[in-house]
């Protein structure tokens, strides 16, 4: 338990948790502080990039084994399985209707890649390895819970609209196509690609996503303050209760699985985290009647801190328990 | 200087249906639009603003079409059919244009 609470204590005193701070009370005092979008979009390919690059490059040192293809079959089936769980809870907890419900249940069976960054973050500082897979299982696991939860919309009779051109948006949307492109050229280039850039994808890596997060505290604020009235105690509770039932299903799965300390981690991570880039899109245009006040609040406005302050340090210290790591 | 009547039509709309609005528009026949970008504004689905938009599915665009008074009815059919179900803004004016060949 102490080992717990001084990671946790740790964590909330990293300068990323305390960049993401410094945003989140910036807009909720209505600061006029703002991150060019143009400077944040390149923040995020930066982010992507790296570490779909570092991946690969583990990958290649590594080498393929059965686990990754069983690690992406778990996470797909995961993120196919956690919207009927969201789902369920939702409609227990909350007076949400049932379009609200699945667009919100999408949201967390994928998953939030700048969460997945900042647990990839924290292994590294506490110097714990992971599967360098582990990127191409996120970029698995975006997708399969929009469609669990467009047939939950269908199940209740209304019309989702899934056309060619939103598969096409969603399968190739840009932190798929970035993160599996940079995991690939690092697979190919390995060790040797990576003395050539290192200098710009690893050094300053922290460095980036201090102000990335910045931003995200900054977007985090303004969505809390724009959308009083909209979440009901019921809804916030759901925020903080469903990233702990995902995790527990990543729990399950990864140690089916047998994955290191990291890739548990790693894994938990992302079964808990909520996607608030692929999934909000593709909502908008599926299910247009949805509230979009309600799933970008949750997502975005508390189950990411949630996950960024609390969630990750437990995840890490459960995984490290359970693993013996 | 010699002017010719026109119709100015424009739609704000999400920006993640800015493709399927201009593909539908080409489809009708329509040979020229602007894509502006839109800072923010508020309405029935509340405020937004452009600004730390994480996404494009917060965000809105202006679609700015010139045509020719025959040729608007098959636009608006075109872009209602793309726009029924969401979020923005259909208008028409009159306005007036130089070199109508171009329209």
């Amino acid at each position: 338990m102490d080992g717990i609470l001084a990671l946790a204590g740790q964590n909330l005193l990293s300068p990323i948790i305390l960049s993401f701070t410094l945003g989140l009370i910036a807009a909720l005092a209505r600061s006029d502080l703002s991150v060019p979008e143009a400077a944040a979009k390149a923040m995020s390919i930066y982010l992507l990039f790296s570490i779909g690059f570092k991946g690969g490059v583990s990958v290649s040192e590594h080498g393929v084994d059965a686990g990754l293809i069983a690690t992406m079959v778990a996470g797909v089936l995961l993120s196919a399985a956690i919207p009927f769980v969201a789902f369920g809870l939702l409609r227990v907890m909350t007076g949400l209707s049932r379009v609200d419900a699945a667009a919100v249940a999408a949201h967390y069976g994928s998953i939030s890649i700048v969460t997945f960054v900042a647990g990839n973050s924290v292994l590294t500082t506490q110097g714990i390895g992971f599967e360098g897979y582990m990127v191409a299982v996120a970029a698995a696991m975006e997708a399969p819970a929009i469609l669990s939860a467009l047939w939950l919309v269908s199940r209740g009779g209304n019309g989702a609209r899934m056309d060619a051109h939103l598969w096409r948006e969603i399968m190739l949307n840009a932190s798929i196509v970035l993160l599996i492109g940079a995991f690939v050229i690092g697979w190919i280039t390995g060790p040797r690609g990576m003395a050539e850039i290192q200098a710009f994808i690893v050094t300053p890596f922290k460095g980036v996503l201090c102000l990335f997060l910045l931003d995200m505290g900054l977007v985090a604020g303004r969505g809390l303050r724009g959308s009083r009235g909209v979440l009901t105690a019921g809804a916030l509770g759901f925020g903080v209760v469903m990233p702990v039932i995902g995790a527990l299903l990543g729990m399950i799965a990864g140690l089916a699985l047998g994955l290191s300390p990291g890739g548990l981690m790693l894994l938990m991570t992302m079964a808990a985290s909520a996607s608030y880039i692929a999934v909000p899109a593709a909502m908008r245009v599926a299910l247009p009647e949805a509230n979009p006040a309600v799933y970008l609040t949750l997502a975005l406005g508390v189950t990411f801190p949630f996950n960024l302050t609390l969630g990750i340090p437990l995840y890490l210290a459960i995984a490290t328990t359970l693993t013996g790591g | 200087m010699q002017t010719h009547k026109a119709k100015r039509v424009e739609i704000i709309i999400e920006a993640v249906m800015e493709g399927r609005l201009t593909e539908a528009l080409t489809g009708a026949g329509v040979t020229g639009f602007t894509v502006l970008p839109v800072s923010g504004g508020s309405g029935r689905s509340g405020q937004w603003s452009r600004e730390g938009q994480v996404s494009r599915a917060g965000g809105m665009v202006a679609v700015v079409c010139l045509i020719r008074p025959e040729r608007v009815e098959p636009l608006l059919e075109a872009a209602f059919a793309v726009v029924e179900r969401h979020i923005g803004v259909v208008s028409v004016t009159d306005c007036e244009v130089l070199r109508a060949e171009r329209f």
